[in-house]
């Protein structure tokens, strides 16, 4: 049986599957996370430079990760906003980019009690952290731009072009330690392998999955509200079993 | 090396945990708040609007 994907890009049809999945996201990320921090605390051994500080890195690694593809989605959503003038593609834009912002803040806010012990130092303007920083201004910028502007669908294009223009700034993060000499270390995981002990890699997938799940649950949930609240005006809203 | 220094030294992994999990942890729960309160605000007007609109 064939599935029309497109069916769930309305806002009528797309509000009851998200209902349907959000606890499923939920209970999941709930469950990854605990399996994922019982290994990474419980099984993975010491790191023999960095000692009991690494641990850090199961929090740290999946917050700048989801961080920067979240901001890509965005962007992605707001251009198909832009674009084709689809009502829900905005919505969605709208709705990652609170989870985006505290995941940058997340992944700054670890990365500077990580540095302290390893570095000697909260914060250096090294090019990876500044970049990093200047993610978390650009979710900002987004959040109050849009906020700023009373109209949603011209909330939703302003917001989008800011949107767009930044996401050039996700490369420059992902290859900042590889163009210039900075304080952070380079990336550990390559495609040609990884020296990191099999439990500590397997705390952190199994907790960047984990990040990922909460991420979608908390954004399904968050666009549900901005559905109804748009869409308020219209009939099939006050048909729903929760308005009625 | 200041208290702050020597303390986490001295007690790394209530360090990462306190410092870094807990804090993540409590940014999803207020996450989570926010989300559930902006939920209920939302279907309060909604409720509103349908209740004036039945009025009239």
């Amino acid at each position: 049986m064939a599935i029309n994907w497109f069916k769930y890009s309305a806002p009528t049809t797309f509000y009851g599957l998200a209902g349907k999945l959000i606890p499923w996201f939920g209970i999941s990320a709930a469950i990854l996370f605990a399996v994922g921090l019982y290994i990474g605390f419980f099984v993975a051994p010491i790191d023999y430079q960095q000692g009991e500080f690494y641990r850090i890195i199961f929090i740290h690694v999946p917050a700048s990760i989801i961080s920067m593809f979240l901001y890509l989605i965005m962007a992605g959503y707001a251009a198909l906003g832009l674009i084709f003038n689809t009502r829900l593609s905005s919505m969605m834009a709208t709705a990652i980019a609170p989870t985006g912002a505290l995941f940058a803040f997340i992944s700054l806010w670890t990365g500077a009690l990580w540095g302290k012990p390893m570095w000697g130092a909260w914060w250096v303007w090294d090019a990876r952290l500044t970049s990093e920083l200047i993610l978390l201004f650009l979710y900002l910028g987004y959040i109050a731009l849009h906020a700023s502007i009373d109209e949603p669908r011209r909330a939703d294009r302003a917001a989008a072009l800011l949107a767009i223009v930044g996401s050039v700034n996700v490369p420059i993060i992902y290859f900042s330690v590889k163009w210039w000499n900075t304080l952070h270390q380079g990336s550990t995981i390559k495609f040609s392998g990884t020296s990191m002990h099999v439990a500590m890699q397997q705390a952190m997938f199994i907790t960047l999955v984990a990040c990922w799940l909460y991420a979608i649950a908390v954004i399904l949930a968050r666009v549900r509200s901005i559905i109804l609240e748009r869409e308020r005006h219209t009939k099939w809203i006050t048909e729903l079993p929760e308005v009625k | 090396m200041n208290g702050l220094d020597i303390w986490m030294r001295e007690n790394p992994i209530a360090y990462v945990v306190l410092g870094s999990y807990a804090v993540a942890f409590l940014i999803f729960a207020v996450e989570i708040a926010m989300v559930r309160h902006k939920r209920k605000i939302t279907l309060q007007q909604v409720h509103l609007m349908r209740d004036a609109g039945d009025e009239e």
